[in-house]
């Protein structure tokens, strides 16, 4: 093996390493997502309806939403650390390419977001009585899913990283580009459960998995060199 | 030989320049304090060196080619320490040292690593978390960089900040060392170095435009 590549591989076991070390000495920052979508489910049979025919309608729909919601609420803090702390002029400074940086950042936060929702999930599934054929097409939905919104969510979160507040603006910027994965991955879940051919929708979900893993760390990348030396 | 060249160089913020266009020559083997009263671009020269600015004008020549063309090969010769040093506080001092000599492309053993440590008197502190630290001490976590990395060109922003007497003068006998093994140091102090040889780039306000509008 080459030096070049043993460096890299190196560098970026240190930073996954470091990344897995912050979140799991920072647990609330990781809980708070989980938090929201069991407490945000849990109200909506209090809420709306106990009635099991039409939970189980708006099962799928409702489960998505939340998970996507739940991925933007921890999305704002994914560079925020980074970026005032001097770690990001680090990381812009170093040989090491920044898209693998971002690469390695997003993967962990998929790690430790997208795959709790998507075990999450059928628990939350029961609750809304979920019909039986439709979990294992929520989960593989979600666990696509989830990977892409962490990949497009990464893009608005370098954009806005320098904004004081940039929440709000971040959802802006993002909700268009979640639309079409919500609709896909809701429509999985729906054609699953009324025993409609699903196969379709899916294949569009890993299509956009593919163009989003493509695009997103490059995009990322730049978006970050232009909030740091802008 | 010409290391760095300063061509009629200056920064930019919102419009106006920041200080008067300099021309420079850094060699290797120098200690070079950039010299100017507050808000005349110290910091902003040494982030515009590092990539960290875009709005310039003129241009730097890294071994006599503009060094933003050679940005790669230039970037694994530096070491930058900012106003922000970028050291997690809930990480241990090795642990922030092992990601920092990760991510710049070094493989850094454990042992050096403590020994980077120990040099700035961080011996204890190996394992303690970085927010159980004082100022200084997290400050001396940053500048073990130093003494962990092979970098020859080392950019230093106010790196005496929060350090004690002792300390600043093992750090001022630590760029001496470097620069005797033929590294090169650019850094900015407010602080009178005890150091002979040190040249001066000093950076002249532009007030043009403030005389202009009064």
């Amino acid at each position: 093996m080459s030096l070049e590549s043993y460096s890299l591989r190196y560098a970026l076991s240190v930073s996954l390493k470091r990344e897995l070390l912050l979140a799991a000495r920072q647990k609330s920052e990781l809980f708070n997502p989980l938090l929201f979508f069991l407490v945000v489910v849990i109200f909506i049979p209090l809420g709306i309806t106990p009635d099991k025919i039409f939970l189980a309608k708006l099962a799928p729909g409702m489960i998505w939403v939340f998970a996507l919601l739940a991925t933007l609420l921890s999305l704002e803090s994914l560079f925020k650390a980074d970026f005032e702390d001097g770690s990001l002029e680090q990381m812009l400074v170093s040989p090491l390419s920044l898209s693998w940086i971002v690469g390695v950042k997003v993967f962990c936060h998929w790690l430790l977001t997208g795959v709790p929702l998507t075990l999450l999930a059928p628990v939350l599934g029961i609750m809304l009585f979920l019909p039986a054929d439709a979990y294992i097409g929520l989960m593989i939905s979600l666990f696509i899913g989830t990977a892409c919104l962490s990949l497009i969510g990464a893009i608005g979160a370098a954009l806005t990283v320098s904004l004081r507040r940039g929440g709000l603006v971040l959802s802006l910027i993002v909700m268009p580009l979640y639309v079409p994965i919500l609709i896909f991955g809701a429509d999985t879940v729906n054609n699953l459960a009324q025993g409609l051919p699903y196969i379709f929708s899916l294949l569009i979900l890993g299509v956009f998995f593919f163009l989003a893993l493509l695009g997103a760390p490059f995009a990322s990348a730049g978006a970050l060199r232009i909030s740091v030396t802008a | 030989m010409s290391l760095l060249r300063f061509d009629e160089f200056t920064c930019w913020r919102s419009d106006e320049s920041l200080f008067n266009p300099v021309n420079f020559n850094l060699n290797a083997g120098e200690i070079v304090q950039v010299v100017g009263p507050n808000g005349a671009g110290k910091t902003t020269l040494l982030r515009c060196l590092c990539g960290l600015y875009d709005d310039y004008q003129g241009d730097i020549f890294w071994q006599n080619s503009p060094w933003r063309s050679r940005f790669y090969d230039f970037a694994q010769s530096l070491l930058y320490l900012g106003h922000n040093p970028g050291v997690k506080k809930s990480l241990t001092a090795a642990e922030n040292l092992q990601w920092y000599t990760g991510i710049q492309k070094g493989i850094a053993a454990q042992l050096r690593i403590e020994q980077a440590l120990a040099e700035v008197g961080l011996e204890e502190y190996t394992n303690t978390l970085c927010q159980e630290m004082s100022a200084g001490q997290l400050r001396r976590v940053a500048l073990a960089r130093l003494y962990a990395s092979d970098r020859p060109l080392w950019v230093l922003d106010e790196p005496f900040t929060a350090i004690d007497i002792a300390g600043v003068s093992r750090l001022e006998q630590q760029l001496q060392k470097h620069v005797a093994q033929g590294g090169t140091v650019l850094l900015t102090t407010h602080q009178a170095l005890a150091i002979e040889k040190v040249k001066n780039l000093t950076l002249e306000p532009c007030f043009d435009e403030v005389l202009l509008e009064s």
